[in-house]
């Protein structure tokens, strides 16, 4: 695939991870810019001026924002190379469906675990470990989300895999024995090396945690 | 194709419903339309969308679709004999994603204005509305090339996810006395709105002021009746609910 890309990113961010993973699974070459998301940059405030956040693809000067409509992109110019969505409409709904629900759901239970105490963090913690039961019902015995494939839903979740150390160690959970086969299947995707390559260091996303919450005034 | 293969579970009053009324009626499909009461889900609706349990879904084939938008471009990759939903091409197929999203973003600062009671957090509101819609009016001209719609000549996938919206916000108008499309602040739009409800496709979908009125005050009989007192500036009812 001709052309140039570029991605503004941050480290942690899950949804950052999205892109990268997506453009490795695409074999794609970009490169990468690391944003202070607290002074953006120049190039971040002209390519998104709407939302000013990460990931921005910039594809040959052109911008593209929203991680999930990235990945779409991505797969609609490479879609002969490890193909993201199923070619079949319902199957692509439900695909669309799922990274919908990951959406709506994932992200605000998982910060919510971070941010709170008491009684709160233990809703938090429950509300959770439910989200990622009813997609580890979603999976079923298939190998990935995707069936037999690697494919868009498990593009959308993965990346919070990164940030299951840090869920755990600020909330005292433990994830893995609530969600085996989902914990299974992330080990398993953590042998791609799209994925390998494109997730953040756990230690690192706890360590992002800590800073934030000093800054943020939370024990 | 039989009316009965395509059926839509649906309330007339919600805008997120009318979106695949859109979506059918450009390809031309005939289909069922199953009116769901919100205040007592049937069985049905709460088997095919047992996750969110929110309407619109689609039912064919014996399989459901649920959410709006992904429902519109589900029709629009299964009846690929109609005009064209989405764009052609890549590029202009995120762009049109990114805008359907930034429009649902925008409406939640409407229905947050229906609730709010504070002037000055109204005020606010209002502000981040009107600066909305400047952004979707250079969206417009971007987009729209020059032509009518956003989607060109043709109406496409982001003049459904803002048009199905036009019946509500001009109710709110009004009922609220806060002009939301002006003639001076974002003229293009004006005239999108007024070739989009002349549109053959958007006829008849959208209700009338006078009949939202209508659907409001049955809804929240119908919420007082089952348990909970509901304020009449209640924006619940224009979520994809």
């Amino acid at each position: 695939m001709a052309g140039e890309f570029v991605l503004l990113d941050t480290y942690v961010s899950m949804f950052g991870m999205r892109a990268r993973v997506a453009l490795n699974e695409k074999g794609l070459n970009y490169e990468y810019k690391e944003e202070n998301l607290g002074s953006k940059s120049p190039l971040l405030l002209q390519m998104n001026p709407i939302h000013k956040k990460i990931p921005v693809l910039i594809h040959n000067g052109k911008p593209i924002c929203e991680s999930l409509i990235i990945v779409q992109y991505l797969d609609e110019i490479c879609p002969d190379k490890n193909p993201l969505l199923p070619t079949d409409p319902y199957e692509r709904a439900q695909a669309r469906f799922w990274a919908d629900y990951i959406d709506k759901k994932v992200y605000d239970a998982g910060r919510k675990i971070w941010t709170t105490k008491g009684e709160e963090q233990e809703a938090a913690k429950k509300e959770f470990i439910e989200i990622l039961k009813t997609l580890e019902g979603v999976l079923g015995d298939k190998p990935y989300f995707g069936g037999q494939e690697f494919g868009f839903v498990d593009v959308a979740l993965i990346p919070f895999y990164s940030w299951f150390h840090a869920y755990e160690t600020s909330g005292n959970l433990k994830i893995e024995p609530e969600v085996p086969k989902l914990v299974a299947w992330a080990k398993k995707c953590m042998q791609r090396d799209s994925v390998a390559k494109g997730l953040a260091d756990p230690h690192k996303v706890y360590e992002f945690i800590l800073s934030m919450k000093k800054r943020l005034g939370i024990e | 194709m039989a009316a009965n293969d395509v059926k839509l579970l649906g309330a007339r009053a919600s805008p997120f419903v009318n979106r695949v009324q859109f979506a059918l009626n450009i390809k031309g499909i005939d289909y069922e339309f199953i009116p769901q009461n919100l205040s007592n889900k049937s069985e049905l609706l709460l088997k095919s969308n047992p996750i969110h349990k929110k309407i619109p879904v689609l039912i064919y084939d014996d399989k459901s679709i649920c959410e709006s938008l992904i429902i519109v471009e589900y029709i629009d990759e299964v009846w690929k004999n109609g005009p064209s939903i989405l764009p052609s091409y890549p590029y202009d197929r995120a762009i049109a994603r990114f805008w359907a999203d930034y429009i649902n973003k925008w409406f939640a600062l409407v229905v947050e204005l229906r609730r709010t009671q504070d002037e000055d957090s109204k005020e606010a509101l209002r502000e981040r509305i009107y600066e909305g819609l400047v952004v979707l009016e250079d969206a417009f001209i971007k987009c729209s090339k020059g032509k009518p719609f956003f989607g060109g000549e043709t109406i496409g996938y982001i003049d459904i996810a803002f048009g199905c919206f036009l019946g509500w916000l001009k109710f709110i108008e009004e009922a609220g006395d806060f002009k939301i499309f002006d003639e001076k602040r974002t003229p293009k739009l004006v005239g999108w709105t007024e070739r989009f409800l002349s549109d053959k496709a958007i006829q008849g979908v959208i209700p009338e002021a006078q009949q939202l009125t209508e659907f409001l005050q049955m809804y929240n009989a119908r919420q007082a009746a089952t348990s909970n007192e509901i304020n009449p500036k209640d924006g619940n009812i224009v979520q994809n609910s």
